[in-house]
């Protein structure tokens, strides 16, 4: 029995979503007619294909992410789990994860996912004014979101939801009291993404073009990235991850594997793995389209595309990146023993500026070095 | 051997842009020199830098024959000349080879401050003029008006003035007619010992440095021993030819007549150009000579990658080698690490040198500000020739600083007067003349050169809509108040950003490039201070604040690979930058600090 450092756990992608989202550059689709048995068959064709190379391999998290998940028929992800259990033995208290849209349709199904095994649901809320939402080109109203999230609290121990924040327009203030009424409404974790305009996207076209007016400047958004920190932290829900706020002992367990570099399969579309077999590390990648993945799987009996053997140089760049997202920084033993370095005199330089800390083992961000994250990792990183 | 009086020789002259190689292109095809298969656009272009830019860098020559209408057979050599003001001296040179010039004017344009320029350098050479109102093709032709300035402005007779376009091949027979019967015939004696202009020369990787040469008494032939007067060394004629415009080999030039040698000459420094050739034994009176071009414009070109020093020495010494006006010398410096001073003829000629280091031998490359050379006058009544700002002397031991001057001539319709004045008084401008021709001005100012290398044609294109046009020639050295503004970023000097100012206009120079800096610098984790300083005085301060927000909001295992190759470009990209202290520099900033906005 092989135990990676970081954990292993195991993410299943699902590509389709009821609308496309102005702001996002996930792998997802809209798609009229979607096949579920025909998706069931391939998903657990590829699980079978991942447990032939990790068979006895102790699992301890699952994600469903999209895309919208929570589109998928209780049915599907029932099928789904059971193969997995079937397939890996399991830890005693599996954390299994799923992403959903807050709309009352959605809602419907919660009780089919709790059924299936899910026990976590992380929810894509985005903002508490309509006006926002509708911006944000989502199917859902505040009342909507509320409803779900009153739904799911009821079926699941563990309920997240998801803000973007940083918006057009969006003041200071505006942020505060949002926040301050996301934070009575949380249970016991949040993310808080600062609104990022991609290329390839609606709103990157439309920024590119000029337009998109009112976004916060650098300046205005360090502060609300301050103040988000502050508030969150007064009300016991810190963050453990640069966007990522939780109680003691409620962070998600699936995520902390890809910040600690462990290991994870990826299935489904798009999905990206990383893999240590015979004491080597694999990046792997699937077929990004969801039909060209589909029949990949259906005829030549995988979806991937993509197996690289990870050098130990990159690992260590992949771990440093990684890991120096979260509050408890980076090990330091295990980036040297990958044969990373750092920038001697960059560091001292970062410590003096109050950027970061470094002890004996660990190397961390401080709460005014994460705002500039890449910043120190551009010094950090040694030639 | 062709009869002197069947031969016509001569230049095309015109302002940049005007149609002289197409014009040429229009000759060479109407006496089918070149097969027609083999025709192209500006045929005379040949270098990749010219087919590019669309204009011409190098003269060239062509040998053509011509069944007159008087059904004489006549051979015309032509030499197809560059407009851009840089490259004037091939210009004046090509002149010197040559009895008589076509003088193109653009006749939707009309005269411009090189088509001046041109017709001095013209009558200086004792030349017959035939002008040339080109592109009449185009609307916006003005013949009559163009014809009227030409007598205006230039005083010479333009009612014969031949209307051609180019471009659908109008005219063009009359302009061959034309050379024929105005342009005079070659003077020369068969019989005299060997006397030849050594025109030009070039470096040819097969045939090793090929000579242009024009014979003016006497006659070569293959075989023969020549000797080069300026320097007594004698070679061995291996090959002698004319272009068509390919290199045709032929047995002998006589008077009068023009075409290359070759000699297993190594280098083009070998060959001096304006020099006289003769035969081993004979003796003859040397011809009056060229004066050499002079570079103007000084900058420090440095490998962005160390490593590629040794690459950019060859490429430089590759360049060189075809290219004696040109110079350069190896120069450290403390930022910049090992590089090269290099002098050029001007900007255009820096652009292009540059464009061919980086593109041709693949290196990048930082350019330091460009500077001229400054006459430094010592207490102890020596002389020094500044090349270099970074190298300006102990202040206490110095009596007074000397700079170039030149005399500009700037042609522009008169609504932009009024910016070109003032851009010229911003610029430390005296104005020594201002007339009219019509609805356009001739400013003609004294300026200092170094308010001129960097971007003061830039900017006139920018305030005339690129209506105005400019020549300018060196005059000579004057006195002003002159100091060195030195540059500090993060409290540490940067010897590439130092430079030459005059005392009154350092405020505003210092505040400008500190400003430009500003912008320039991307934001680093601690808050960078830069200043302009004369001495220990600082006369401009700006701040650049620390980065306060650069991170990735989403990182989840789909997203690894993509931050990280992020990561490693970026890493990459460092190399572009060069460490001032704890400072990143990108390599561009250097260059676009000096652009003013004013
Ligand atoms: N319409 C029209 N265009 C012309 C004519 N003659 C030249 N041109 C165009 O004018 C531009 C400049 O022509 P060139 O022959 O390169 O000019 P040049 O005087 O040799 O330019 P430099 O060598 O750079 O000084 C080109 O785009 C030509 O195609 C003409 O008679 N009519
Ligand atoms: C994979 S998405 C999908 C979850 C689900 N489909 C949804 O939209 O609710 C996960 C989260 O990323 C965040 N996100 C997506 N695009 C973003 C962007 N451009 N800027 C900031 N956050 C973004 C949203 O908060 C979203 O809930
Ligand atoms: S944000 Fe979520 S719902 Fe919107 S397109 Fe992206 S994945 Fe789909
Ligand atoms: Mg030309």
């Amino acid at each position: 029995m092989t135990q990676t450092l970081g954990g292993f756990g195991l993410y299943l992608h699902w590509p389709f979503c009821q609308a496309k989202c102005p702001y996002c550059d996930f792998n997802s689709h809209v798609s009229a007619n979607i096949d579920q048995a025909r998706w069931q068959a391939a998903y657990l064709s590829e699980l079978d294909r991942a447990a032939a190379e990790t068979k006895n391999r102790v699992l301890e998290t699952v994600f469903f992410g999209g895309g919208t998940p929570s589109l998928m028929d209780p049915s599907l992800v029932n099928a789904i789990i059971e193969r997995i259990r079937q397939n890996w033995p399991m830890v005693n208290d599996p954390e299994i994860s799923l992403e959903a849209n807050p709309t009352s349709v959605e809602a419907g199904r919660f009780a089919g996912y709790r059924d299936a095994g899910v026990n976590r649901i992380s929810m894509g809320i985005q903002a508490l004014n309509d006006t926002d939402l509708r911006r944000l080109g989502r199917m859902h109203s505040v009342k909507d979101a509320r409803a779900a999230f009153d739904t799911a609290r009821n079926l699941f121990d563990r309920v997240s939801f998801d803000l973007i924040y940083a918006r057009q327009n969006q003041t200071l203030q505006d942020w505060k009291a949002e926040l301050t009424e996301a934070l009575n409404m949380a249970i016991d974790h949040l993310s808080l993404y600062q609104l990022t305009i991609e290329d390839g996207t609606a709103f990157g076209a439309r920024h590119a073009a000029g337009g998109l007016k009112g976004l916060p400047d650098d300046d205005t958004s360090a502060d609300m990235y301050l103040l988000t920190q502050e508030i969150t932290a007064d009300a016991g829900l810190g963050s453990y991850e640069v966007s990522n706020h939780a109680r003691e002992d409620a962070q998600s367990r699936h995520n902390l594997i890809y910040w600690r570099g462990g290991d994870y399969i990826g299935i489904g579309p798009g999905a990206h793995g990383r893999l240590t077999l015979n004491s080597q590390k694999f990046a792997t990648e699937t077929e990004l389209s969801p039909l060209g993945w589909l029949l990949n799987v259906e005829k030549k009996g995988s979806g991937e595309t993509l197996r690289d053997a990870v050098p130990s140089s990159e690992q260590a760049l992949e771990y440093l990146m990684m890991s120096l997202r979260l509050s408890e920084g980076t090990d330091l033993i295990r980036y040297k023993n990958l044969g990373g370095k750092l920038a001697q005199n960059a560091a001292q330089d970062l410590v003096q500026l109050g950027l970061i800390e470094i002890d004996e083992t660990r190397l961390r961000a401080t709460s005014q070095g994460r705002p500039v994250l890449n910043g120190l990792l551009r010094n950090l990183i040694a030639e | 051997m062709t009869d002197l009086d069947k031969i016509r020789n001569f230049s095309i002259v015109a302002h940049i842009d005007h149609g002289k190689s197409t014009l040429a292109d229009r000759l060479i095809q109407e006496t089918n020199t070149v097969a027609v298969r083999d025709m192209k656009e500006q045929l005379l272009d040949s270098m990749d830098i010219e087919r590019e830019r669309g204009i011409t860098i190098k003269a060239n020559t062509v040998r053509i024959d011509y069944t007159a209408d008087d059904g004489q057979d006549y051979v015309l050599n032509l030499i197809d000349t560059p407009g851009h003001v840089d490259f004037a001296y091939e210009v004046s040179r090509s002149m010197r080879a040559v009895e008589g010039s076509l003088l193109v004017v653009d006749s939707t344009q009309g005269v411009e401050a090189q088509t001046l320029a041109n017709v001095y350098h013209a009558l200086d050479a004792d030349h017959e003029i035939v002008p040339v109102l080109n592109k009449i093709d185009l609307p916006a032709s003005d013949c009559e008006r163009v014809a009227e300035q030409i007598e205006d402005v230039i005083g010479i007779d333009a009612s014969e003035a031949i209307q051609v376009s180019a471009k659908t091949g109008v005219g063009i027979r009359e302009t061959l007619e034309s050379i024929v019967k105005h342009l005079p015939a070659p003077k020369g004696d068969p019989d005299a010992p060997l006397k030849a202009m050594l025109v030009d020369s070039w470096y040819d990787s097969y045939l090793g440095v090929i000579v242009l040469v024009r014979v003016i008494d006497g006659r070569l032939k293959k075989g023969e021993r020549v000797k080069f007067l300026s320097n007594g060394t004698v070679h061995h004629v291996d090959r002698i030819g004319v272009f068509r415009p390919a290199m045709a080999e032929i047995d002998s030039l006589g008077p009068g007549e023009i075409g290359f040698l070759t000699a297993s000459i190594k280098q083009v420094r070998d060959t001096r150009v304006g020099d006289t050739i003769t035969h081993q034994k004979s003796e003859v009176e040397a011809l009056p000579g060229f004066k050499p071009a002079q570079p103007v414009v000084f900058c420090g070109l440095f490998p962005v990658d160390a490593a590629q020093f040794e690459d950019m020495r060859d490429s430089i010494d590759k360049l060189a080698l075809n290219d004696a006006s040109f110079s350069f010398e190896m120069e450290t410096s403390a930022a910049l690490g090992f590089g090269f001073r290099c002098g050029f003829l001007g900007l255009l000629h820096l652009e292009v040198i540059r464009d061919r280091i980086e593109r041709e031998y693949d290196i990048d490359l930082i350019t330091t500000a460009p500077s001229v050379i400054y006459d430094i006058h010592m207490k102890d009544g020596t002389v020094e020739q500044l090349h270099n700002p970074a190298d300006m002397p102990d202040l206490t031991l110095v009596d007074h600083i000397e700079e170039p001057r030149i005399k500009a001539t700037i042609l522009v319709p008169d609504e932009y007067l009024g910016d070109v004045l003032k851009l010229c008084q911003d610029r430390r401008g005296l104005q020594l003349d201002l007339t009219y021709a019509g609805s356009r001005a001739m400013v003609v100012y004294d300026l200092p050169l170094n308010e001129v290398v960097f971007d003061f044609y830039d900017r006139l294109k920018s305030v005339t809509k690129g209506y105005a046009s400019f020549d300018y020639q060196m005059i000579g050295y004057r006195e002003d108040n002159l100091v060195k503004m030195s540059v500090l970023v993060n409290d540490e000097p940067v010897d590439a950003l130092s430079m030459m100012v005059h005392r009154e206009r350092a405020e505003t120079r210092g505040r400008a490039m500190v400003e430009k800096l500003k912008e320039l610098i991307p934001r680093h984790m601690f808050k960078i201070p830069i200043q302009a300083a004369i001495g220990g005085k600082v006369i401009a301060r700006e701040t650049l604040s620390a980065m306060r927000k650069d991170v990735t909001a989403k990182c989840y295992g789909g997203d690894a690979t993509r931050k990280k190759k992020l990561l490693e470009k970026q890493k990459a990209g460092k190399k572009k930058m060069r460490q001032f202290g704890k400072v990143e520099i990108p390599q561009q900033a250097f260059i676009n600090a000096l652009k003013m906005d004013s």
